[in-house]
């Protein structure tokens, strides 16, 4: 809490000279070690993230200066000097699809339904505590309901171990997130706008969509754009969604529909393959694959970050 | 929009009932919303009836000595010693916290306490991209530089650890514990502040003895949410904790190990029906549904601690 910060030079000078009548005109070595310590511990997420990204980056960047190409347009193989990333690419688009479709029309109805419409009722209760339970449960659990529903149970739909899975768990996986984000945009809509439309005889679907969804645009779209690299980021429930990990026979197009019902892959779970195979190259095939999710999911990262800080500017 | 001539002085109550489409628009709507609502219902029933059928089967007919008493997990020959995955699940957590309480605690203190608010501006969202850091890039960098250059360095052990896991898990975990942290520490009404510095104490006095106690609840909610997320996270064990299908009873945290999440994921990898032994494949729902009850009896604790914060300010 900076509350110096509201006095003025003349304010400042009193302060120090209170202090120093206080601290017997003594530093207070403590506080300032305790300080360096906090700002320490900041400086370790920074630090980390440098190397991380320094580390990334060299191992990574020989792929992209010797063969840029036949990375982003090959397949899976057996030797990591002919391996690809073009239908993991395929499957994380197809996935982030998913994600768009289902999560963030039955997100953003939820939320209002959760702030516009309930009556503070027990369905409301209950659909907002089961939520935040929702949000917590490890994205491995997502994989066993989407093994037993999608996978085995509606395999004539789905075609069992397969993109469509895969997609329709990892968007119920990021629902809560949606639902979260949006709601509080919804929450933040001032109570004034809804009295006006309601005032003009606007019905409460009126008002919703002409007031309230407006308003909140910014804050439901960074939700969902934070919920999509969660998804795109995610590897733990394709496991057992049945992703395919060794070869991947065949290559369709990247917008192919058709291979929403076969065998697939995604970048997450190449990257984490490949790192883990200690084979010769695999290393920087590797490292290559992340930097290429680490730039869509940073991307749309500071884009979230972006709309929410000009967002609360706007506001203020 | 219906006829904006004056009403005229008969005014019945029939007059107010709405156009009768847009009543009926209202009533669609409506029933739209609170379908979709009732999704994340069905998803939870969904979740907990997918762990509870095989989680059954493999409760009612396992030989329960080979779970509690047997040494080793090894799924696909019928012995799955539940000890060897906690273990495993239970150092991941612990070292992952001696990382992420510290350093996401400092962080947040620094972030609430100390920061002016331009800085703040500029560290807030570092914190942030780490927090949009995958799971699995952490994975790729505790192979590449944590484990060979801090934990090898150290122990000299293998490449793959669950200590090094460890370490790439707090470091996941350290956006969470900041941001649920620094919420707690912004809740403290400042007139608590500034009653400490007109008792005349100085800066560190205020934060350790007045703001850290008052924030005690939301702090304990950060921890054990930081928990519930350490025990839940996959894919850094599944890198970087050397984990095979299988793993023999191991106490040391320097060795490759599994952790519950791990054993999840290698057991469903690679497999097209997960075979083996009569039980093998319930054993991935029976390890689902502890991991399931386990963490949600943590979220639920952490949310009734950051209830408490909300009551008391």
């Amino acid at each position: 809490m900076a509350f110096p910060s509201t006095l003025g030079a003349g304010g400042e000078r009193a302060q120090r000279s209170v202090q120093e009548q206080l601290t017997g005109g003594q530093s207070d070595v403590v506080g300032q070690v305790f300080r360096i310590l906090l700002l320490i511990s900041l400086g370790v997420s920074l630090v980390v993230l440098a190397i991380l990204f320094q580390d990334v980056i060299t191992t990574g960047s020989g792929v992209f200066t010797t063969r840029a190409e036949s990375f982003l347009s090959g397949g899976l193989r057996g030797s990591a000097a002919r391996s690809g990333i073009s239908q993991a690419m395929a499957g994380t688009f197809w996935i982030g699809i998913f994600v768009v479709v289902f999560s963030f029309p039955i997100g953003v109805a939820s939320a209002v339904y959760l702030e516009e419409y309930s009556t503070k009722g027990r369905l409301a209760r209950l659909v907002d505590v089961n939520i935040r339970n929702l949000a917590g449960v490890p994205s491995i659990v997502y994989g066993i309901l989407g093994l037993t529903i999608f996978v085995q149970q509606l395999e004539g739909i789905t075609g069992g171990r397969s993109l469509m899975s895969a997609g329709i768990t990892l968007a119920i996986l990021v629902l809560p997130i949606v639902i979260i984000t949006s709601a509080e945009a919804v929450r933040a809509v001032p109570g004034s706008l809804r009295e006006a439309g309601y005032g003009v005889g606007a019905t409460r679907s009126e008002v919703v969509r002409t007031m309230v969804l407006p308003y909140a645009l910014p804050g439901i779209i960074t939700g969902t754009v934070l919920a999509l690299a969660r998804a795109i980021g995610e590897a733990a429930p394709l496991y057992l969604a049945g992703v395919t990990t060794g070869l991947l026979p065949g290559k369709q197009g990247l917008l192919e529909p058709s291979q929403l019902r076969e065998s697939f892959t995604a970048l997450p779970v190449v990257i984490a393959e490949w790192s883990r195979n200690p084979r010769e190259g695999f290393t920087e095939i590797a490292a290559a694959a992340i930097i290429v999710m680490l730039a869509i999911v940073l991307a749309m990262n500071t884009v979230a970050i972006v709309l929410r800080i000009r967002y609360e500017k706007k506001r203020k | 929009m219906s006829d904006l001539s004056l009403p005229s002085p008969g005014l019945t109550l029939a007059d107010l009932h709405g156009d009768p489409r847009r009543v009926r628009t209202e009533r669609i709507v409506k029933a739209v919303l609170t379908a979709a609502a009732t999704v994340s219902i069905l998803i939870s029933a969904g979740i907990i009836w997918s762990l509870a059928r095989e989680t059954f089967t493999f409760v009612t007919e396992v030989n329960w000595a080979a779970v509690l008493f047997s040494d080793g997990w090894w799924p696909r020959q019928g012995v799955y010693d539940l000890r060897t995955i906690l273990v495993g699940s239970l150092w991941v957590t612990v070292i992952a916290m001696v990382v992420a309480v510290p350093v996401g605690l400092g962080s947040a203190i620094y972030l609430s306490e100390y920061a002016r608010p331009s800085v703040r501006r500029v560290l807030k969202p570092t914190l942030e991209v780490l927090a949009g850091i995958p799971s699995v890039v952490l994975g790729f960098f505790v192979l590449s530089v944590i484990s060979p250059s801090v934990v090898q360095r150290i122990f000299d052990n293998g490449l793959f650890s669950l200590a090094a896991a460890g370490i790439g898990v707090g470091i996941l975990s350290i956006p969470l514990v900041a941001s649920v942290s620094e919420d707690a520490l912004r809740s403290v009404p400042v007139a608590l502040r500034e009653a400490s510095y007109g008792l005349g104490a100085k800066k560190i006095t205020t934060v350790t003895q007045v703001v850290l106690p008052a924030a005690v609840s939301g702090l304990v909610a950060a921890f054990i949410l930081a928990v519930s997320r350490a025990i839940g996270e996959t894919m850094v064990v599944f890198i970087a904790g050397g984990a095979a299908g299988n793993q023999a009873f191991e106490l040391s945290p320097l060795e490759p190990g599994l952790t519950m999440t791990a054993a999840m994921a290698t057991q469903a990898k690679g497999t097209d029906q997960v075979v083996g032994e009569a039980l093998t494949f319930q054993s991935l729902y029976f390890v689902g549904a502890v991991l399931f009850v386990v963490t949600l009896g943590l979220n639920l604790v952490a949310d009734r601690f950051v209830r408490k914060v909300r009551q008391a300010y």
